[in-house]
């Protein structure tokens, strides 16, 4: 009885918190502006099957690609055994399922384990790519401290996670095995081997307890992770889904069109436009051109933030970072989820309007970062969840231009040319058909 | 043979309407370089009897690298004045060799009220290769040569053409080799964003110049392209290796039209 109110305190404690944490990162993805993304739905279903269910874009590069479908089956697997934890923990039943499917239940069980021993397999070998092999794209500048901290705890916590399955389950084969209970065994792949293997010199009343640290260990971890997710790069597990969904369906050279600046352009081409006219449908909500902080971003760029798992890929594309620029696309996403945790705690604290005088660029991203892009789109390209950090770049530098007038001198020269002889370089226009009659 | 380049505006004076305007582009028109692609171009179309014009001292700069470089007030005015131009000769269909062009014109003009078919050059010629009105000879002056193609982003990874281009060299009896960073992984030349315009951002290295020793491993003599910035950059890295003697960089319409020997 004592276990099972325990259980339903975890459960109602765990899940609360979890979706307390989830709502605070809605929110904060909500201060973003708006874009639509909300057409063509049976294309964007189409898009999170392949990209995020079916991890298209991750087998770009194999191995890593087939060492993250380990982990990534099992997790996705391992809700069925959950299902049973579950009923277990509020009825304190003992593997309700077991008697009911029978074969089928040793099956999925047998399934689970072999997934996960895969998956421990992975986790370690990850953690000694990041660790042991230092692989650059997962030891870069803007790694440093916390991110690293982040990476390995998850790592760490995997193992622990298939460790209590393991532990859990190799105690209920060691117990099955004794021969009071007539040496019998549920036939669970791995851990009918290494259950009575390592378990095999204990008493039943040992292996229960066994048991029970693996059965609590495990459901404690896999509420501690729940909650972990929200503080973490880990969280793109489950914003891999909506944020593929709401994925750009357009030509990624495609940039958006400011709609503001076609108003005061068609203004400024019509003759018969009277410029101090006042707006035909009242005020006007002065919006800012481009973006200087995070709350000028859309809310899809705010998504993409919270989504970035900070695996790099983009990083290790980018034309600009790989020839020693200091552009990093993926720190570009992380200064993004930084900013927007602050702004969005700092509201919550102080209130809609409080400024804390900090913006996303200036203090997090600087002017040399953002004018390094090419544009090329790689790393839009490389992202396996389909994160648009060339956008968020691209509204800094319309901020940075139609707001402040800044930019590198060439750039003015080059503007001033397009407007004063519709050419990037100082040549008349007049002159454009003269290569007709050159040889 | 003399080129034929008739502008719209003569061709409205005689009541005509082109099947195709042939966008030339800043570069096309102005850079000495991509001027010779400009003509290859126009060789091209002129021998295949392609009914087409160009809008001369009436084009204007797409306002691509306004667009890209932040100013949108720029971009917009140039696109609205080049949109009341080609709406105002009926344009309904638009080549042009310049990838920037090319996404510029087919993606964010519509918008704004130019709504075209555009295409890019490598995609007109491997139409009219394919229907048969240009003929390349058997052996041509490419046969056998390695041939590798650096994919413009704005061409490839912006607008998913990466196989136009590709099959017009196999058409040159050539061998395509493969940079190790191609298609959708293919690097920037170092031109796009902007840049082109402007000294890149302190580093290690310039990117047209780590683009260019992906292209000198494949051992290729001759490197095309399809984008005119792409070929500046590529041109210029091949220089500063001083093998500019050795390897050649070229348009894809330039090797097409040396093939079929216009």
């Amino acid at each position: 009885m004592i276990s099972i109110i325990l259980f339903a305190l975890l459960l109602v404690g765990g899940i609360g918190f979890f979706s307390f944490n989830v709502l605070k990162v809605r929110n904060n993805i909500l201060l973003g502006r708006s874009t639509e993304r909300s057409d063509n739905s049976s294309e964007r279903w189409k898009t999170m099957l392949l990209v995020a269910f079916g991890q298209q874009k991750m087998f770009s590069r194999p191995l890593p690609a087939l060492l993250h479908l380990a982990i990534y089956a099992a997790f996705v697997i391992t809700q069925i055994e959950l299902i049973e934890i579950f009923i277990d923990g509020i009825t304190g039943s003992h593997r309700i399922f077991h008697e009911a499917l029978g074969g089928f239940y040793t099956f999925v069980i047998s399934f689970i384990e072999i997934l996960s021993l895969l998956a421990l397999f992975a986790t370690v070998a990850f953690l000694a790519r990041r660790n042991m092999l230092k692989l650059p794209r997962l030891n870069m500048k803007e790694l440093a401290g916390w991110p690293k901290q982040d990476a390995n705890l998850i790592l760490i916590m995997e193992i622990i996670l298939v460790s209590c399955i393991f532990t859990m389950n190799g105690a209920d084969e060691a117990w099955l095995n004794l021969a009071e209970n007539g040496s019998k065994s549920y036939g669970f792949s791995i851990s009918s081997l290494i259950g009575p293997a390592i378990f095999g010199g204990m008493e039943a009343h040992s292996l229960h307890l066994l048991e029970q640290i693996g059965w609590w260990g495990h459901i404690i971890m896999v509420f501690a992770f729940l909650n972990y997710l929200p503080y973490s790069k880990h969280f793109h597990i489950l914003l891999a889904f909506p944020n593929t969904y709401y994925s750009n369906l357009e030509p990624k050279g495609k940039f958006t069109n400011m709609e503001s600046v076609t108003n005061e352009v068609k203004l400024m081409l019509d003759p018969t436009a009277d410029p101090f006219a006042a707006p035909a449908d009242g005020v006007v909500e002065q919006m800012r051109f481009g973006a200087k902080d995070v709350t000028d971003l859309t809310w899809k760029n705010l998504l993409d933030a919270y989504t970035c798992t900070e695996c790099g890929r983009c990083t290790s594309s980018c034309p600009a970072n790989i020839t020693g620029k200091k552009l990093s696309p993926r720190k570009i996403m992380m200064d993004t989820r930084d900013r927007l945790t602050e702004v969005g705690d700092n509201i919550r604290k102080q209130g809609k309007d409080y400024s804390d005088g900090k913006s996303l660029l200036g203090d997090y991203i600087t002017e040399e970062e953002i004018w390094a892009c090419t544009s090329c789109n790689a790393c839009v390209q490389e992202c396996p969840v389909n994160i648009d950090p060339l956008s968020i770049i691209v509204d800094l530098r319309r901020y940075l231009v139609m707001e402040e007038s800044k930019m590198p001198t060439e750039l003015t020269g080059m503007l001033t040319n397009i407007e004063n002889n519709g050419a990037p370089w100082q040549f008349s226009s007049n002159d454009r058909l003269n290569w007709a009659n050159e040889d | 043979m003399s080129m034929q380049v008739p502008t719209m505006a003569e061709m409205m004076a005689k009541g005509e309407t082109p099947d195709v305007l042939f966008w030339v582009g800043c570069a096309g028109s102005f850079d000495d370089r991509a001027k010779k692609i400009t003509k290859a171009v126009v060789k091209i179309l002129n021998h295949c009897n392609v009914s087409f014009a160009v809008l001369g001292t009436e084009e204007s700069c797409t306002g691509d690298p306004a667009k890209r470089a932040g100013n949108e007030f720029t971009f917009q005015m140039q696109a609205m004045m080049n949109i009341q131009v080609l709406n105002g000769y009926e344009v309904k269909k638009i080549v042009t060799a310049c990838p920037h062009c090319f996404n510029t014109l087919k993606n964010e003009y519509p918008e704004l009220g130019g709504e075209y078919e555009v295409i890019h050059h490598t995609q007109l010629i491997q139409d009219l290769i394919n229907t048969g009105k240009l003929a390349l000879k058997d052996g041509g002056v490419f046969k056998g040569k390695k041939i590798t193609f650096h994919d413009p982003c704005y061409l490839g990874r912006a607008n998913n053409v990466f196989d136009a281009p590709r099959e017009l060299i196999e058409k040159l009896d050539a061998e395509l080799v493969e940079m190790k960073r191609c298609k959708t992984k293919g690097l920037c030349c170092g031109a796009g964003g902007a840049q082109m315009f402007k000294e890149a951002e302190k580093g290690d290295k310039e990117v047209n110049i780590e683009r260019t020793e992906d292209a000198l491993e494949t051992k290729a003599s001759i490197i095309a392209t399809g984008c005119p910035f792409c070929n500046t950059m590529m041109t210029d890295g091949i220089k500063n290796f001083e093998k500019e003697s050795e390897i050649k960089v070229l348009d894809v319409a330039e090797l097409i039209a040396n093939a079929a020997e216009l």
